[in-house]
Parts: C-alpha cells; sequence; structure tokens
C-alpha cells in the first residue's frame, strides 16, 4: 500500500495544482490577516472562504483527479493487487495533499499571527469539510463512467450543500415558524455538513447572541460537551459513510 | 490450470458471455478466436478479475478467484490497448512494475532489449507511437516470469520484425511448459503460435478442440481457411435446420 500511495502521490505533485491551491490559500489569508488587525473578524471573512472554496475545490479535484487515474488504476487492476488497496490509496494520497495544502495555506499565517481557539476550530472545520468532499467525489467518481456526468454529479452535490439546503432549511422554518423548531432544526443541520462546519464556528466566535433565541439553544446543546461529540461525530460519518459505499461499488465494478 | 464453470456475463441487456465453461491446461497454447465483439477480451477480463462475471465460477491453479487478487502474480498480460499513466517515463514504468509486483527474482528483460527499449527509457508515454506503446506492454508482460500468460490481440499494430521478436519469444516460452491464451485476428499468427483453438461466437463457445483437429475436419491446410470453411458449413447447417 505504501508504494501505491507513493505513486500517486507524485502523480498529485506533478500536475502543480497541489502547489497553486496552497499558493492561493496562502495569499488570500495573509492578505486577510493584513488588511485587519481584529483576529475575530478576520477568522470570520476566512471562515466565509473556507465554506465555499474547500468543498468545491475538494470535490472537483478530486473528481478530475480519479479520472486521470484510470489508466493507473486499469494497470494495478492486472497486477496482484486488492482492489481496497486501490481505492483506500487513492483517497489516502488525495486527501492528504488537500489536507497539506489547506494547513501550509491556512495555518502558517494563524501560527505566525496567533492561534485562538477560534481559529483553530477554523482549521478543524476545514480539514473535516476537505475530507468530507473528496468522499463525496469519490462516490460521485464510482458511480459513473463518463467524467463529464460525474463532474457534473460533484457540481450538483457542491449546489445542493452550500445552497439549495439552506433555502430548504430556510423555507421549512419560515413555513412552520409556529411551531418549537429547534430541535428539528438541529437534526436537519446534522444533514448538512456545511451548515454543520458553520454552526460549530459560529458558536466559537461567541456571535450567536445575535440569532436570538435559536443561538441561545444552539449554543446550549452544540456549545456543550455532548453537542461539539455530536457534531464532530456527524462530521466523522459524513466522511466514512460515502467512502465506504464508494469502495463496496468500486470493489464489484467492471473496469 | 485456468477452469471456468458455466461462466455468464451480462452488460445490460447484452449477453457477452454465455453459460462458457472451459479449461485451460499448462504448456499448451490456446487461440482465442472470434468476430469483434464476441466476448473475447471480457473473457480475458474476467479471468483477469478486471469483470466481475454474473453468475459462474472462474478457478485458476483450482482456487475459486472470487475476491481473490494473490493469484494474478502467476499471470503476465498484455492488453489489446495498453493504457499507462500519460506522463510517466518508460522506464519508470517498468521500475513501478517491478517495485509494486515486489518480485524478488531476477526479472525477464529480454523484450526490453530486443525492443530496443533502453534508448528510449525516458520518453513519456504520451509521446509514444501505437507500435512502441504495444512493445512496452510486450515487454511488461514477459518480466516477471508469470507462468501464465494472457495476450489480447498481441501482434497488432507492430511492425514486421517485432512481430517475430514476439512471436520466437512466445514459442520460446510455450516450450518451457507456460500456458498461452493468445486472442488474435490474424490468423497466420495463430497457426504458428497455438496448439489449440477456441472459437467465440456472440459469448458462445462454438468450437474448442486442437488446431489439427481443425484442420483434419475441414480438410484445409491453413488455420484461416480452415476456420473460414468451418463457420461456412455451420452456418449452412443452420439455414437447413431453419
Amino acid at each position: 500500500m505504501p508504494r501505491i500511495i507513493k505513486y500517486i502521490f507524485y502523480d498529485i505533485l506533478r500536475t502543480r495544482f497541489i502547489l497553486f491551491y496552497t499558493l492561493f490559500l496562502l495569499v488570500s489569508t495573509m492578505a486577510m490577516f493584513q488588511l485587519d488587525t481584529d483576529t475575530g473578524k478576520v477568522i470570520m471573512s476566512l471562515m466565509n472562504i473556507v465554506l465555499m472554496v474547500i468543498p468545491l475545490v475538494s470535490i472537483v479535484f478530486t473528481t478530475i483527479h480519479f479520472y486521470n487515474s484510470y489508466e493507473f488504476i486499469e494497470l494495478m487492476l492486472a497486477q496482484p493487487v486488492n482492489r481496497k488497496v486501490i481505492y483506500f490509496s487513492e483517497y489516502i494520497s488525495t486527501a492528504l495533499s488537500l489536507c497539506i495544502a489547506y494547513i501550509i495555506g491556512v495555518g502558517l499565517p494563524i501560527i505566525l499571527y496567533g492561534i485562538s481557539p477560534s481559529s483553530l476550530t477554523l482549521l478543524y472545520i476545514g480539514l473535516m469539510l476537505t475530507l468530507v468532499f473528496v468522499s463525496l467525489a469519490f462516490l460521485a467518481s464510482v458511480l459513473t463512467r463518463d467524467k463529464a456526468k460525474a463532474i457534473g454529479i460533484t457540481l450538483l452535490f457542491w449546489f445542493y450543500f452550500s445552497l439549495i439546503y439552506d433555502g430548504l432549511l430556510l423555507w421549512i422554518v419560515y413555513s412552520f415558524s409556529d411551531y418549537p423548531l429547534e430541535k428539528l432544526t438541529v437534526g436537519l443541520v446534522a444533514l448538512n455538513p456545511i451548515d454543520l462546519a458553520r454552526i460549530m464556528m459560529l458558536l466559537k466566535l461567541d456571535i450567536s447572541a445575535l440569532m436570538g433565541y435559536t443561538g441561545a439553544f444552539y449554543q446550549n446543546f452544540f456549545g456543550s460537551f455532548w453537542g461539539m461529540t455530536f457534531s464532530a461525530g456527524v462530521l466523522a460519518l459524513w466522511i466514512i459513510l460515502p467512502l465506504l459505499i464508494g469502495a463496496r461499488i468500486f470493489i464489484k465494478k467492471d473496469l | 490450470m485456468i477452469d471456468l464453470n458455466r461462466v455468464n456475463k451480462k452488460f445490460g441487456k447484452l449477453q457477452a458471455l454465455d453459460d462458457v465453461t472451459l479449461t485451460f491446461d499448462a504448456g499448451k497454447s490456446y487461440a482465442l478466436v472470434g468476430p469483434n465483439g464476441s466476448g473475447k477480451t471480457t473473457l480475458i477480463k474476467s479471468i483477469l478479475g478486471m469483470v466481475i462475471p454474473s453468475s459462474g465460477e472462474i478457478f485458476v491453479d483450482k482456487e475459486n478467484i472470487k475476491n481473490h487478487w494473490k493469484y494474478r502474480e502467476k499471470i503476465g498480460y498484455m492488453p489489446q490497448i495498453g493504457r499507462y499513466p500519460e506522463n510517466m517515463r518508460i522506464g519508470q514504468l517498468i521500475d513501478m512494475m517491478k517495485n509494486i509486483r515486489g518480485n524478488n527474482r531476477k526479472t525477464d528483460e529480454e523484450l526490453v532489449h530486443a525492443f530496443n527499449l533502453t534508448k528510449i527509457l525516458d520518453k513519456r508515454m504520451h509521446a509514444l507511437s501505437g507500435g512502441t506503446r504495444q512493445k512496452v506492454s510486450a515487454a511488461l508482460a514477459f518480466l516477471f516470469h508469470a507462468r501464465i500468460m494472457i495476450l489480447d490481440e498481441p501482434t497488432a499494430g507492430l511492425d514486421p520484425v517485432s512481430v517475430e521478436i514476439l512471436k520466437e519469444k512466445i514459442l520460446r516460452e510455450k516450450d518451457e511448459g507456460k500456458l498461452f491464451v493468445i486472442s488474435s485476428h490474424i490468423l497466420s499468427d495463430l497457426d504458428d503460435l497455438s496448439t489449440h483453438i477456441v472459437y467465440l461466437f456472440e459469448g458462445k463457445i462454438q468450437y474448442h478442440n486442437t488446431i489439427a483437429n481443425l484442420k483434419e475436419e475441414t480438410q484445409e491446410g491453413r488455420l484461416g481457411k480452415a476456420i473460414a470453411v468451418y463457420i461456412n458449413q455451420n452456418s449452412f447447417q443452420h439455414t437447413l435446420q431453419e
């Protein structure tokens, strides 16, 4: 397995995309810290970048990479190599390279400009979102043989989780505003990794008071130890489930 | 050495393999022939575990290959269309295969030298012509002294000199007791290389016997002619029955 990971890793580094991605994150994070001296505000602006850009880049890059390494996968399948090893090696190398890019791009400036609980939370949710969307991309990639279709599915995932889902959630909250919805919304938020990450972040920034009663309820729930464990656990599920479903499909796939 | 027991494969509505039962024995060389889309490549890919049969079992050395991968150590495979990581160099590719196979035994680099690949080791795969690609595929297939050699259209796209090099190599290895399964449309090549013939048509095995027998049955000296006569006879019979 390490040998295969090594080859995939080289292949990813050769495309230089990861390098540009690291630079982009580094430059934008640095710029944010230069523009404002209030770390809280900087983290707030960074959060918006992280919540939009990280999922998009992770999911699209992973899908393109998966299809570009089809030749490599085919070559390996004729060799005495387990299919699971091929699949998980692909996952580990893609996820690792994107995570390293994020740690350098966002983590380095944070360390330079001061570490705080909120900045550490930002690092944490960025890494988790990277892993979640790499998993989703793997699921989309094994579902179809057609590269364009797979990229379509991944973009749909992204639109759904970053835009459409929030709209639906708002609509539900608005239509049923006469009923006590707090518990329901906690459940619904868990169905979207981006929302989950956003709430974890907002609570750390102490601006939940702006959200009124719901904010207080969230603070009560997500701020507690159990709430933290719950959200971390749900994010972990978001990583593991698509990855394992993808693995099951990949093992039975005709190539 | 390889046993297929009632193997079926469906791609949607298309029946690519239809109840194929077949045995390949060590030391023999099998020619796999049939029209385009008759299931030759699907059969080969099923043995390699790249295509998973809808039903039926495949055994390699008496071991069911389902969910196994270790058995592929015994197989050298030359694909019909060699697809390789495009920005890798030939040398890197060969090193990688050695590394991944993890074979401690000495590798067989005869073809690498015979095809003059040593001179272009630093060429990238995307810069190669179809024929050179084919040479790389052949060299890789023979690299690990595998006891089972599966070659999917090995001579297609090769120049005459290289075809002769490859054919001599195949004959020499066959005499050492290796099993060869060769699919091809170039019947004159198969005439020299194979002892047995498997004729596939629409996923079914139509004929499976030695080449000598086929020639005797059809009273023809050349394999190409013999197959043509055989096909004609059979379609003739079909029309009579209808």
